[in-house]
């Protein structure tokens, strides 16, 4: 089996964010750093946050810094991946990528103890750049420019200490004196010696300054100091004039001003009211902001609170340090304050957010100080505060994040053409589920009915340089209706248009005058409202018609075909006729050339399933010039002309090119390639959009002409970041639709079906999926289909959470609490705000602030049954007294007295520090009632462990409890023993069943195969895999395969030998005689693994599914970072070997972004089998075409076929 | 030192354990295997962003905090080392 491995969803979780002027000029942009993928992300005009340019990086990013040399205007960016080597890239604006300046190898790859990568520290003023590992490890590269005014960088500099940990490095800002770097290191070689714990527990962690003389060209350690034990995090304070210099060293609970030959000054962090007394406060994540006259810092705490620090300096003196609470908002992995009033916060689950500033904390609020500290017998005395709703920051964008799937499943409950993809993200109050459909998203402006169906609709505008359109005109079977377009849209009379016959065509014609195509003739209405009228001979009736701004084609009832242009002085002059053989089914003209008087083509679409490009030069008029035949009658004609591109941000580098698609009758959609002087066809590629003959018109997006094409749903094919994407929208059915631009609206389609008239505009261009939204209460873990209602029956737990009950009285308290103290304020900001703040009806939403902190051994869990038609939850329990659950399926017994029961497993108390323990473990069993909307218990059966995993077999139920799978059956009372074995060597967690074997995952051991004998009633394995995997994810792919994923980011699968699976069917035994003699401390039998593939990201659930209809199956999987891939079955040889072919030239000729070998990070753990990198092939487009041809000359093709490659195997997958 | 001495095995090996942090030797003992492994371990989860984030849902706890602790553990991974036998 081989596989072709696609990225549908690239990661959206974000783990590192630096924020910058990457492309030059005064723009504000942020690179964001998603695991595998790096992003540069730009906030437009409108506070909207724009993707710019995302790369895959094939490896690990660790770390992201930016510098910028002193007098540049630019900002390079320096990424620590798992490469082992640092690399300094360049946004390239003009190509819209990023160049790699240097690469600089320095040790071993992967994510190592002391290979450097994890830390990255720049001197604030360019000049070199430290890179460290977790221990020992760090490099200093010195950053020059050379005679060109280009970037060197030096041979590294070592500054290594070994038996050192490392927790945190910055550089320290000195202005032009010699570059330092400061540290928070651990020495912990005489721990390990000291058997009696005394040197342990005096270790102390250290501030250390590295000095970079760069006279000399070393490293020294400057200076060292003992800093508080809880210190994990450095931040620069200005210097060199601008501040005093030194770093702030974030420690739990604490924030300590240091630098050399300067006391401490420290200050507590403030604490929230309801933090349980045992737990700490730490800081997770920091921004700085700078501006000439003042500084200050942003630190976010690990509950989300962000605290406001200001120094009071003379000159490098500090005197006072100030901690002052700002803003909640959800916990964020990095933070960015952007020049232009911004904080960009990556949230570690959940959306992120760009948020604008208010007020920058100027008011009062809680606040410690350095001046304030109290020390008393128990330690410093804490500052407590309560969090309050937003007062500095206002939300003005999200970038959606499915960080983490922990469930997913793909299942058509809608009943729509294409399934749905069930994900449940989140965590804690940010938990939702989110359905996500192939499309993009569409935002619908405005719905209007008519007074009856119409079928078509066109836009106008009045004159050729008017930016927005003049009228909405709408065809009827028998009538036309005009609607003027202003500040509202209404009916007019005086247009000049005919209103008592359909219409078949409007449009502008000329500069400034407009022309109504009707059965009878063509109407041309003049600026100054003259009116021409052209009738046709006889009883013939005009059928079809194309037109673009100067020329005007139309076919007459039995084949003939008029052609019109547009003379100087403005009238429509008759110029040829053409007989065709038989009835025209469609015609299009191409659009005029940039400046041309006419286009040189037509396209004639027959019944005879022939689509004829014709002449429309005056030397060669109406010559045929190319014939295609195609599959089926074409329905409609569409000539969409590509501009030439340069690369740039929209695009790489293509030149100018015509293509002519053509919806045939059979729902396919035609397209191939015109070639611009001779009019020959090449290059044709099709695709199944529907059921309905796809209708295709041109529309713009972007600035650039798309096409929209309608059948039973409608598509957009568009050029996004060089690739041409042929996209389904999220919307119903439409009949005819045209562009649509006015003043609220500058890029809409208007668009008819039934008897309604929409306005539309197509959202987030690029994306392949579009989501909605059901919020959840806790960190949802599992969920099943109750598979005959089409519910979603879903389990939700949160560990050291109070319970609903609980937190709804210390709400109750709170608010209590703050009305009395601020009831003035309070009364005083709601009349100022005109008593509009909808942050009052809910000021504490958790979703915001998170649940408060409890005790580690609480819990708190649901189970909840959800409507997904209408996101209504019918039914939800909580479960009390500490009890979580953890598994759940569906099961029907063999008695059917209930028929399809709901089984939970459960865990009360469980603990897993110092050790994993638990008060006791159960299996609910529930029954639906009310067509399965509500649950109702019918009992619980204790069990010694926690049931990690359930399964229905056989008519009975499979519980993975601890190393113990044991088959139940249903009692009145409890559920009833029958079977158990105990050999397991961890932990259960999955459980698949087909025919009468079982499929085990164990958490630490990979699977084994059991069966059961009914006969004996006896649970046997009979197969196990020989390599310790750490189970996340599996899925039965058919009875001797089994596909899992493991914690460390490889999906893998593994089948049983064809003999070995016959010999144990045909056994009489089953194999077991065998069994009593296993090997290697294992089963008799090993499987085989068949596919072995590192994705760099723990998968976390697989589906087998085919997303599209008609398409074939494959595998897709979700994962902690909200990637969502899929792995797809090739089915001929030809394929895998061309795909392996490429992929083989692309590593060759395009290495990864970030000095990761490409196969060695997809062998990371294991080698890599039978698994092709559509990803890295995916990359081909944006090779220069020199290369791309190149590569295309070995694989003995052109690019363009590799393209047409490309874009077939990715539309097989969605 | 000779420049044979360069060659030989045993300075080759020392070499290694100077420069690689975890090189064993021959009279390794189970404790410093595991404090070895273990580190490496810790290392490791902090290296890889989506395990951090595994196991901070795991425990309910920021990835920080989840950083913090893996970092605290380094010092004492396996707890303190068993007593010397006197040789």
């Amino acid at each position: 089996m081989y596989l072709y491995n696609l990225t549908l969803q690239r990661p959206t979780g974000i783990l590192a964010a630096i924020y910058g002027n990457f492309s030059g000029g005064k723009v504000q942009e942020i690179v964001v750093a998603r695991g595998k993928v790096l992003d540069l992300v730009r906030p437009d005009e409108n506070g909207k946050l724009q993707t710019i340019l995302s790369v895959e990086i094939f490896g690990a990013i660790r770390s992201l810094a930016q510098f910028r040399l002193t007098g540049a205007q630019k900002d390079y960016i320096v990424v620590g991946s798992d490469s082992g080597r640092i690399v300094i890239l360049d946004y390239n604006k003009e190509k819209n990528v990023f160049d790699k300046i240097h690469q600089e190898t320095y040790g071993k790859s992967g994510c190592r103890r002391i290979v450097p990568g994890q830390y990255l520290a720049i001197d604030p003023k360019g000049r070199a750049v430290m890179i460290g590992a977790c221990e020992k490890q760090k490099l200093v590269y010195v950053l020059n420019r050379d005679t060109a005014a280009r970037l060197t960088i030096s041979s590294p500099l070592e500054a290594h200490k070994s038996h050192t940990v490392t927790y945190s490095i910055c550089g320290v800002d000195c202005g032009f004196d010699n570059p330092i770097f400061a540290s928070i290191e651990l020495d912990y070689s005489e721990a390990d010696q000291d058997s009696t714990g005394q040197a342990a527990s005096e270790a102390q962690k250290n501030l250390t300054f590295y000095e970079l003389d760069l006279g000399l060209n070393h490293v020294s350690r400057k200076w060292s100091e003992q800093v508080d034990n809880g210190a994990n995090m450095l931040v620069t304070v200005p210097g060199g004039g601008d501040g005093p210099s030194g770093v702030l060293v974030c420690a739990e609970n604490f924030v300590i001003y240091k630098n050399q030959g300067h006391p401490d000054v420290r200050a507590v962090i403030p604490r929230r009211a309801d933090l349980p007394a045992e737990r700490g406060v730490l800081i997770v994540s920091a921004a700085t902001h700078k501006q000439k006259s003042m500084f200050f810092f942003l630190l976010q705490t690990e509950y989300g609170d962000i605290f406001k620090v200001t120094l009071e300096h003379d000159n490098d003196r500090v005197t006072e340090l100030k901690i002052k609470y700002f803003d909640t908002i959800p916990v964020s992995a990095a933070m960015c304050v952007l020049k232009s009033g911004f904080l960009f916060a990556a949230s570690e689950f959940g959306n992120h957010a760009l948020y604008q500033f208010q007020a920058i904390g100027e008011e009062e609020d809680v606040e410690a100080s350095s001046m304030t500290l109290m020390e008393t017998e128990e330690g410093f005395q804490p500052v407590f505060f309560q969090p309050r709703g937003l007062k500095n920051l206002v939300r003005i964008d999200q970038l959606e994040s499915l960080m983490p799937i922990m469930d997913m499943k793909v299942n058509n409950l809608f009943e729509e053409e294409t399934p749905q993809i069930f994900t449940l993200c989140g965590r804690g109050p940010r938990s939702s589920l989110r359905i996500l459909r192939t499309g993009l998203a569409i935002s619908e402006m405005a719905v209007s009915q008519l007074p009856g169906v119409p079928s078509a609709v066109w836009t106008v505008k009045k004159n050729v340089n008017d930016e927005f359109d003049a009228y909405i005109v709408v065809s009827f079977a028998n009538a036309t209706l005009v609607l003027s377009i202003g500040e509202t849209v209404e009916e007019v009379s005086d247009s000049g248009f005919l209103d008592t016959t359909p219409s078949l065509a409007v449009s502008l014609i000329g500069d400034d005058s407009l022309m109504q195509v009707h059965p009878n003739g063509i109407r041309h209405i003049r600026e100054d409202g003259r009116i021409n009228e052209w009738r046709t001979p006889g009883k013939r009736t005009i059928v079809k018609v194309g037109s673009n701004r100067l020329q005007v084609v139309i076919a007459l009832s039995g084949g003939e075909l008029v052609y019109f242009v547009v003379d100087l002085t403005g009238n429509l002059k008759e110029v040829e006729k053409h007989e065709m053989s038989g009835d025209v089914a469609c015609l299009d003209i191409a659009p005029v050339p940039e400046g041309r008087q006419r286009s040189r083509f037509l396209a004639v679409g027959s019944y005879d399933n022939t689509i004829r490009i014709l002449s429309l030069d005056p030397d060669d008029c109406m010559q045929i010039l190319s014939v295609q035949s195609v599959s089926s009658a074409p329905e409609s004609l569409l000539f969409l002309e590509v501009q030439a591109s340069v690369g740039g941000e929209d695009g790489a580098d293509h030149p100018a090119s015509l293509f002519l698609n053509a919806g045939l009758q059979n729902g396919v959609l035609f397209r191939t390639m015109v070639d611009m002087v001779t009019g020959q066809l090449s290059d044709s590629r099709s695709r199944f959009l529907g059921l309905r003959a796809p209708k295709l018109f041109s529309i713009v997006v972007r600035g650039r002409r798309a096409m929209l094409c309608l059948s039973s749903r409608p598509w957009l094919g568009y050029i996004h970041q060089g690739h041409f994407l042929l996209t389904p929208l999220s919307y119903e059915t439409l009949e005819f639709a045209a562009s649509f631009s006015s003043d609220q609206c500058a890029e809409g389609v208007v668009a008819v079906a039934g008897d309604a008239l929409r306005v539309f505009t197509i959202e987030r261009l690029g994306e392949t999926f579009n989501e909605t939204v059901v919020p959840l209460r806790y960190t949802p873990r599992k969920f099943v289909l109750h598979p005959k209602r089409k519910l979603l029956v879903m389990i939700e737990s949160d560990q050291g959470a109070f319970t609903a009950e609980e937190r709804e009285a210390a709400k109750k308290e709170c608010f209590e609490a703050a009305g009395m103290g601020e009831n003035g304020n309070a009364n005083n900001e709601q009349m100022e705000n005109g008593g509009e703040d909808e942050d009052k009806d809910d000021p504490l939403s958790d979703e915001q602030y998170g649940y408060p902190k409890a005790e580690s051994d609480k819990w708190v869990s649901c189970i909840r049954v959800l409507d997904p038609r209408t996101s209504t939850t019918t039914c939800l329990l909580e479960l009390q007294d500490n009890e979580a659950a953890f598994s759940i399926c569906t099961v029907n017994f063999h008695d059917k007295e209930y028929g399809t029961l709901l089984a939970v497993g459960t865990a009360k108390g469980l603990q897993f520090w110092p050790k994993r323990s638990l008060a006791a473990g159960f299996i609910h069993i529930y029954r639906f009632k009310d067509d399965g909307k509500t649950l109702e218990l019918l009992h619980k059966t204790q069990v010694e462990g926690v049931p990690l995993a359930l399964c229905q077999f056989q008519g009975r139920l499979l519980a993975g409890i601890g190393p113990v799978l044991r088959l139940y059956d249903l009692g009145k009372k409890r559920l009833l023993r029958k079977c158990e074995n105990k050999l397991f060597p961890n932990t259960i967690v999955n459980i698949h069943t087909y025919r009468d074997r079982i499929y085990v995952g164990d958490i630490q051991e990979s699977f084994h195969f059991c069966k059961y004998r009914r006969d004996e009633n006896q649970l046997y394995i009979f197969a196990d895999d020989c390599v310790p995997r750490w189970v996340t994810a599996s899925l039965h792919i058919d009875f001797d395969t089994v596909a899992g994923a493991d914690k460390f980011g490889n999906i893998y699968f593994v089948r049983l030998p064809q003999d070995v699976s016959d010999e144990i069917e045909e056994d009489p035994t089953g194999g077991k005689i065998k069994w009593e003699q296993g090997k290697l401390n294992g089963a008799p039998n090993k499987v085989e693994e068949i596919v072995q593939y590192h994705i760099g990201d723990v998968v976390t659930s697989l589906q087998k599914a085919s997303l599209i209809p008609g398409g074939g199956e494959c595998i897709i999987y979700g994962t902690v970072m909200g990637c969502l891939g899929a792995l797809l079955p090739f089915t001929s040889r030809d394929d895998v070997d061309f795909f392996s072919h490429l992929e083989m030239y692309m590593r060759q000729e395009h290495p990864p972004l970030c000095g990761r070998d490409h196969m060695a990070f997809r062998s990371a753990y294991f080698p890599v089998k039978d698994v092709i990198d559509g990803d890295l092939c995916e990359q081909f487009p944006t090779l220069p075409m020199d290369l791309q041809r190149k590569i295309a000359d070995e694989l003995d093709r052109t690019p363009g076929e590799i393209l047409k490659k490309l874009e077939e195997v990715r539309n097989k997958i969605v | 030192m000779q420049a044979s001495d360069r060659f030989n095995i045993n300075s080759q090996l020392e070499h290694l354990q100077a420069k690689y942090v975890g090189t064993g030797h021959a009279d390794l003992n189970r404790f410093e295997w595991a404090v070895n492994i273990q580190r490496d371990s810790y290392a490791s989860y902090v290296g890889h962003y989506p395990v951090l984030a595994y196991f901070a849902i795991a425990e309910n706890e920021s990835i920080g905090r989840e950083r913090y602790n893996f970092m605290q553990k380094m010092l004492l991974p396996c707890g303190l080392p068993p007593e010397r036998e006197d040789d």
